[in-house]
């Protein structure tokens, strides 16, 4: 390592190996209470049905569940350890108070099917969410339900589908520019729409000329993540949304974006017609090693009818209550009523921000963004130097010419001590290198990243090897993906 | 940080976006709160939340006793607080985490391969049956009614687009699947025939009869598994081609319907049309052991629209619930917890069989059951309401011909004391429907 890094220092960790590799015969970590009802004869009560064996199942004491996990979690990377800059995934603080709200008995243990009567917690849980979120991204209404940000894209494209089919005709197209997210034609796929790509322009932004070209009245929609993957935002969103509407198609926004938004602009003040939000990204709720998340859909007033079911109301007598009977509904798109812990938490993180809170965090995600993109300036390459939102995007057009790529450099960035940033992605970005602060980090963690990949910088250009070889410092190295994925072992077996 | 910027305000941040549509007022939401605040609030809102009940409701959500350790685990920042494990050196615990869970419930279900997760039960479910399509390149479903109905109704909307015809085959009088009628439903174009074992009544399917019509007519069988407890006692549907479960009854909270943790198993040989990621083991450049998320060339993010789902974000923190929780069970626990399930119901069975009539007695069941009564059930849930007891689902919703029936569900924490106070309502009930009749009779007399 050319300059020390003064993030990170390599310090001992423990090897673990699988659970099965050290299970043995009469060691537990469970205890039931003595039966108060009579015993039973299982194989008169289940018969052929019986489960004689469990297999490979371990058994272990308590203790080594505990240093298992344990020790496994130290080999992982996290928020609470330091900058954690994916572009388009908000990698931004998770209050721990989230967690102890939603951990209160009543809220943790309630039954999705308890009575209305004593569900009055959760229903108003359910509603005031729903409103807040309704004021913040400036539409009419919303429904939970989705589960993630791809399922809530499905949730909206089926609610723009059945709209549509209401006015006579559901259309066969949806387009999403060629900087989107991969979920966005794979969703549009799912929903059977046909996937027409829009292309940008010099800018970054959507090519206006190619929309009104491509516009007809066989296109349902335009999916469009605003600020899109470049973090850009689109300066003509009114003029798209006109193009749009004058030929009777629906905008549709991807929401990942939304952290540069909230408290300074609406997207139901700027013609956006449906979009989901993902309470992982914006409203801080954990992403766990990847779930889970949670994508509502927000909807403007046309569009009410075809929500899932079932939605919250008032009932006559003031208590609240869910309504099942809405003929044109799209239908569930999942049991029950949605990722409700994760609700739990996003109220309680809008609740600690207010509108004030709310503001500033969006005001810091899109400073922070600048500084860094203030401070790399110098060594990386810009592809579009439109103004930059929450998040920046260079590429390694410099460093390439060195034979050192995007992933090289994110992979000597662990060894600085930080997670890398969102790699080859948006693909309108050869060598792309998508990074996103959010308003969590401070100066000082921001000056040592910056310092970090300034050094990097310099060691392509004096020791490309060092970088290409990266990471050194973890404990495994780079692994053979594609022997995983020749010979694909998805489980343990024993010996 | 302006200053280093170069500019003066923060609101030359916000330049690019057009003046007219730039919010120049406070949101409407509540004042920014105190963190005593916050939880004050969510302690109000779980009092009005059925705070201090016994519950008998199943149907789907199950209330079993959750380890401390699992919550202690999960916890931990590097776990909790962690992305997606793309970047595989600094993700191993995650990784090797979900490759344990991928193992282990490929020992509960007989299955060859696992994926990290699915949504929920209701999704995989779905997911699993558009997975069966492209595996058999049929369209039709053929889909047991004695499913979850809500999980139903997830599949309808999500066939509705992929031109995906389902055709429904009732239960018989065992509440199991009628196998004349997945006969009858059965064509050349049948991709799979989806049911749930143990059943939406609790009762479990002969998945073998079920698979050999399946199979015959060259359709794929689809098993959905809402109880995963089940799977301690209850032989696993093995003749199944993918089963799509729902873990939640291994460690995660109830919390209302959600997060839960959805998962699909298949064979080998299907993997490559399996929704979801995948991990697997492979080694790095010296040769030593580690985990990286493979066959990505099934997702989203390579191939885009042709990609076998859209799914990205999926339930990895729940699904590490799950893990640990089968990890504290182990090979002995889970068939004692099973076990004790098991007991709880055939005693409360026995019992509610006193004053009610219990349905679909003649096939084998795990924890729940239905049982009939000659007043409407919400009647008689009103009153058990009172006693800080929530009775069983009332099914007039989903199956209006069974009359006053509901579901009633007993887990390992139902105390014998609850089921007999629950029994002594409906006994109540019973008598009182009764001398109510007698009255009457005497009145016409």
């Amino acid at each position: 390592m050319k300059h020390m890094t003064r993030k990170a220092t390599r310090h001992v960790n423990q090897n673990e190996g699988l659970i099965f590799e050290k299970s043995s015969a009469g060691k537990a970590a469970w205890k039931l209470p003595p039966l108060d009802v009579p015993d039973i004869d299982t194989s008169a009560l289940l018969g052929s049905s019986e489960r004689k064996d469990l297999g490979n199942m371990p058994e272990v004491s308590e203790i080594e569940i505990i240093r298992h996990f344990t020790r496994l979690s130290t080999w992982n990377y996290a928020i609470d350890l330091g900058m954690y800059p994916l572009g388009s995934c908000t990698m931004k603080y998770n209050p721990r108070v989230n967690e102890a709200v939603a951990r209160v008995e009543g809220i943790a243990n309630g039954h999705p099917y308890q009575p209305e009567k004593i569900s009055q917690g959760a229903l108003r849980i359910l509603k005031t969410l729903s409103e807040q979120l309704i004021e913040i991204t400036g539409m009419d209404a919303i429904t939970l339900q989705p589960a993630a940000g791809a399922h809530g894209e499905m949730t909206g494209l089926l609610m723009v589908r059945a709209w549509h089919q209401s006015q006579g005709n559901a259309r066969k197209k949806i387009l999403i520019p060629d900087s989107a997210h991969g979920t966005n034609p794979a969703t549009a796929a799912m929903v059977n729409y046909a996937v027409e790509n829009l292309k940008s322009d010099s800018r970054g932004m959507v090519d206006i000329a190619s929309l009104e070209a491509q516009m007809n009245e066989d296109v349902a929609a335009l999916m469009l993540t605003n600020p899109n993957t470049l973090g850009v935002f689109e300066q003509q969103i009114h003029k798209i949304a006109d193009i749009l509407h004058a030929k009777g198609g629906l905008l549709y926004m991807d929401g990942a974006n939304m952290n540069a938004l909230v408290g300074k602009v609406r997207p139901g003040d700027f013609g956006v017609d449906v979009m989901h939000l993902n309470l992982h990204k914006t409203f801080s709720t954990p992403h766990g090693g990847g779930g889970p998340g949670s994508g509502p859909v927000a909807i403007k007033k046309n569009l009410d009818p075809f929500l899932p079911t079932p939605v919250v109301m008032t009932k006559p007598d003031g208590t609240l209550g869910f309504d099942y009977n809405r003929p044109q509904s799209v239908g569930r798109v999942r049991a029950f009523y949605g990722n409700f812990g994760m609700f739990v938490r996003a109220l309680a993180y809008i609740q600690a921000n207010g509108p004030d809170g709310l503001r500033q965090t969006t005001e810091d995600a899109v400073l922070n963004a600048n500084y860094i993109r203030k401070g790399l300036g110098a060594v990386f390459d810009l592809p579009y130097d439109t103004p930059s939102m929450h998040e920046v995007v260079f590429s390694d057009k410099v460093q390439a010419k060195k034979g050192v790529r995007t992933m090289d450099i994110a992979k000597r960035l662990i060894d600085y001590g930080f997670h890398p940033y969102t790699t080859a992605f948006p693909l309108i970005v050869p060598g792309a290198l998508m990074i996103e602060p959010t308003e969590s980090e401070s100066k000082e963690e921001m000056d040592l990243f910056i310092e970090a990949m300034k050094s990097i910088g310099e060691e392509v250009e004096e020791d490309p090897q060092t970088v290409l070889g990266a990471p050194h410092s973890t404990r495994v190295s780079r692994l053979d993906e594609t022997a995983a994925a020749r010979k694909p072992i998805l489980r343990w077996k024993p010996s | 940080m302006l200053k280093a910027i170069g500019l003066r305000s923060v609101d030359d941040l916000f330049a690019p976006i057009p003046a007219e549509y730039r919010l120049n007022r406070d949101l409407k939401i509540p004042r920014q709160m105190a963190e005593s605040e916050i939880v004050e609030y969510f302690r109000q809102r779980s009092r009005e939340n059925g705070d201090g009940y016994t519950s008998f409701l199943g149907a789907g959500a199950y209330f079993h006793y959750r380890p401390v350790i699992i919550d202690a685990l999960i916890s931990r920042g590097e776990f909790l607080t962690a992305y997606t494990p793309y970047q595989a050196e600094i993700s191993q615990g995650t990784l090797q985490s979900i490759f344990e869970f991928q193992t282990m419930i490929c020992e509960l279900t007989g299955m060859e391969v696992a994926n990290a997760s699915m949504y929920d039960g209701s999704t995989a479910a779905a997911e699993a049956v558009m997975m069966a399509v492209r595996l058999t390149g049929r369209r039709s479903v053929v889909v047991a009614r004695n499913l979850h109905p809500e999980y139903r109704e997830v599949l309808a909307t999500y066939a509705t687009h992929q031109g995906m015809p389902l055709s429904i085959a009732n239960f018989g009088d065992d509440g199991r699947l009628n196998l004349k009628e997945v006969e009858k439903s059965i064509t050349p174009d049948t991709a799979c025939v989806l049911v749930q074992s143990p059943n939406f009544f609790g009762g479990i399917e002969d998945v073998d009869a079920i698979a050999e019509v399946a199979h015959k007519h060259g359709a794929m069988l689809v098993v959905s598994i809402a109880e995963a407890v089940s799977l301690g006692i209850v032989e696993p549907p093995r003749q199944a081609d993918v089963i799509a479960m729902e873990a939640q009854s291994f460690g995660v909270p109830l919390g209302f319907g959600g997060p839960y943790c959805g998962v699909i198993a298949t064979r080998e040989k299907n993997v490559r049309q399996m929704p979801g990621r995948l991990v697997g083991q492979t080694v790095d450049k010296q040769g030593k052991r580690g985990f990286v998320l493979t066959l990505a060339t099934r997702e989203q993010h390579i191939r885009r629209e042709k990609a076998t789902s859209n799914i990205c974000t999926n339930q990895a923190l729940v699904a590490l619930m799950v893990n640990i929780f089968m990890t504290v069970y182990g090979k002995v626990g889970l068939k004692e917890l099973a076990k004790q399930n098991l007991a709880k119901t055939a005693y409360a069975a026995s019992q509610f069989g006193k004053h009610g009539k219990v349905l679909f007695s003649g096939s084998p069941r795990f924890n729940e059951f239905v049982v009939q009564t000659s007043e409407d059930p919400y009647a008689i849930n009103g009153r058990l309401l009172g006693h800080k007891i929530v009775g069983g689902l009332p099914l007039k919703k989903f199956y209006p011909e069974l009359g006053n029936a509901a579901l009633w569900c007993c887990t390992e924490l139902t105390t014998r004391s609850a089921i007999d106070t629950a029994v002594g309502f409906i006994a109540e009930s019973e008598r009182s429907v009764r001398s109510a009749k007698e009255e009457v009779e005497e009145v016409a007399r």
